[in-house]
């Protein structure tokens, strides 16, 4: 964990075809930042912006003092290189990989040997309540237990960022509950940032510690 | 309706009752009622046709199998005898039997890699010029008749691969399939093999493709954002995602290569002798021995040939149910 405490700043705008929605904010390490907003606002952009998987239309992402994305040049990190993980708003499990392999993914693809790996998504995976499902596969699961596997899925990479995107928004009213519990707790003892985008004030009220509100 | 419709939980102490099978009656419009004939006659045509071949070929090559029976599948031997005396014939289709097989084996093993990398190439790596480009070459390749293929091979693969197998021979002559006691190479199951590959590359290629491009994005995306390179993610969710789809246009390919005469017949001596020696210069297959034989035989032959016809058509449908099965298999997985 070297260079704490980190901070990434985005400063410019993002979107695809006739959306273009300006930001300039910093996050920084042990913050839950919230952007919170309507559909159609432009909230998950900005995580797929960070997270690499849509380029900057204009300004610039810096992270810990490094350039992710400078629209005015051919910087561009990758984003399996941004040390950031994020959890999908449609969760994005791999269907044919079980429990633990998905945990274990990232891990891997980073280049964490196999025993290693699955000791760490082990203890991920009781962390958040999930320690006897290492064998299922994500379609056998409930809607808050997939959730569990996707936030367990980026927390083992211990990311400099966290970004998660209405992480409480495909499950049930009871997994809502108890996911509201976990969160904050997971969150506490999280030494990194938090981008946390939802639309739902409660979410920010139990786990944010700042916020930016999208008209 | 007047039907009993009460379903409930026995623990409650009411009973339940499953409501009769109805009749529904399909109100379809003319329009319909025609397009739905039709496709039915369309549906049917190509059954009733399969099963014409299928038929013709058993009702003429009956005779032989009630002649040699098992013998005919599994006999190396094709001498015609006395051609006014059937019963000093002896006919065997097992070595061309073994033959197809082992040259079709040989095209799928050296044409999978190479058809998923291209698929993988077009669809992910490339830039969309590059990628019309390259499908409009795979395309044309697909469409070369088989004959261009064989000439091709011959006065070029052969020579090239002549001296390719000496090498081989030289450093792996102790595995016994690459072993050639007699020193003749060339027109072996290995060139026959190659050529072939490069037959159905392109069939592969192009299933693979379609296949792949059909592979959620989504899930790529969180490959790569959960630190997993190009090909991790590609690793991770399209081969996966494409897996039946390979497996299905492998199939097509393995059809084709079962059943491919005239690159074969140009490319591979026709010795009738069970041969697992790849590099050696003997071996045949159902398809090239049929086109041999059939200008000069006599009428008993002829059944023969109709049985040989018979058993590949058998061994192809076989081959095509296999691959149905594992497609389905495969796509309940993932």
């Amino acid at each position: 964990m070297d260079g704490w405490p980190m901070s990434i700043s985005l400063n410019g705008s993002v979107g695809r075809g006739e959306f273009e929605r300006s930001f300039n904010f910093t996050v920084a390490d042990g913050e839950v930042l919230a952007i919170t907003g309507p559909n159609g606002s432009g909230k998950s952009t900005v995580i797929h912006t960070i997270a690499g998987l849509i380029q900057l239309r204009s300004g610039s992402l810096e992270s810990d003092g490094a350039m992710w994305d400078a629209s005015d040049s051919k910087v561009w990190v990758a984003p399996e290189n941004r040390t950031c993980a994020v959890v999908f708003q449609d969760l994005r499990l791999f269907p044919h990989m079980n429990v633990i392999s998905n945990v274990a993914y990232g891990l891997r693809a980073r280049g964490v040997n196999k025993d290693e790996a699955i000791e760490r998504s082990k203890k991920m995976l009781t962390r958040v309540g999930l320690s006897s499902f290492d064998k299922r596969l994500p379609n056998d699961l409930s809607g808050g237990e997939r959730q569990r596997v996707a936030l367990a899925r980026a927390l083992v990479l211990e990311p400099r960022l966290l970004l998660l995107d209405e992480p409480l928004s495909a499950v049930d009213s009871a997994s809502r509950a108890a996911l509201r519990e976990l969160l904050p707790e997971v969150l506490g003892s999280f030494a990194g940032a938090t981008i946390l985008v939802t639309h739902d004030l409660g979410d920010v009220e139990a786990m944010a510690t700042a916020n930016i509100s999208l008209n | 309706m007047g039907l009993p419709f009460t379903v409930s939980c026995e623990h409650y102490g009411v009973q339940t009752t499953v409501p009769e099978k109805r009749s529904i009656e399909n109100n379809l419009t003319r329009v319909d009622k025609v397009f739905q004939n039709l496709v039915t006659l369309g549906a049917f045509f190509s059954m009733v046709v399969l099963a014409a071949i299928g038929g013709f070929l058993l009702y003429r090559g009956f005779e032989i199998f009630k002649d040699f029976g098992f013998s005919f599948i599994t006999g190396s031997k094709w001498d015609i005898g006395n051609p006014e005396d059937t019963s000093t014939a002896i006919l065997g289709i097992g070595a061309m039997l073994v033959g197809s097989i082992i040259t079709a084996i040989i095209a799928v093993l050296l044409s999978v890699p190479f058809a998923v990398a291209t698929a993988l190439l077009i669809e992910f790596y490339v830039p969309g010029w590059i990628k019309t480009i390259l499908v409009s070459i795979l395309d044309l390749v697909a469409a070369l008749p088989s004959v261009v293929f064989g000439i091709w091979g011959y006065a070029v693969l052969l020579p090239l691969v002549e001296d390719w197998s000496v090498t081989i021979e030289h450093y792996l002559g102790w595995i016994p399939i690459f072993n050639v006691p007699s020193g003749i190479f060339g027109r072996s199951p290995f060139l026959a093999g190659l050529l072939l590959s490069l037959m159905i590359v392109p069939i592969i290629t192009s299933v693979a493709r379609e296949v792949y491009s059909q592979a959620p994005r989504d899930l790529i995306d969180a490959a790569s954002a959960l630190g997993g390179t190009r090909w991790g993610a590609l690793r991770a969710v399209v081969l996966p995602f494409g897996r039946s789809g390979l497996v299905g246009g492998t199939m097509l390919g393995l059809g084709r290569a079962l059943g491919e005469t005239v690159a074969v017949y140009l490319t591979l001596n026709l010795v009738f002798e069970i041969n697992f020696k790849i590099l050696a210069s003997a071996g045949g297959n159902v398809a090239s021995l049929i086109a041999t034989k059939f200008g000069e035989a006599t009428e008993y032959e002829l059944k023969a040939l109709m049985a040989s016809g018979l058993v590949l058509f058998l061994v192809t449908l076989l081959v095509n149910f296999g691959a149905t099965m594992i497609v389905n298999k495969s796509r309940k997985i993932v």
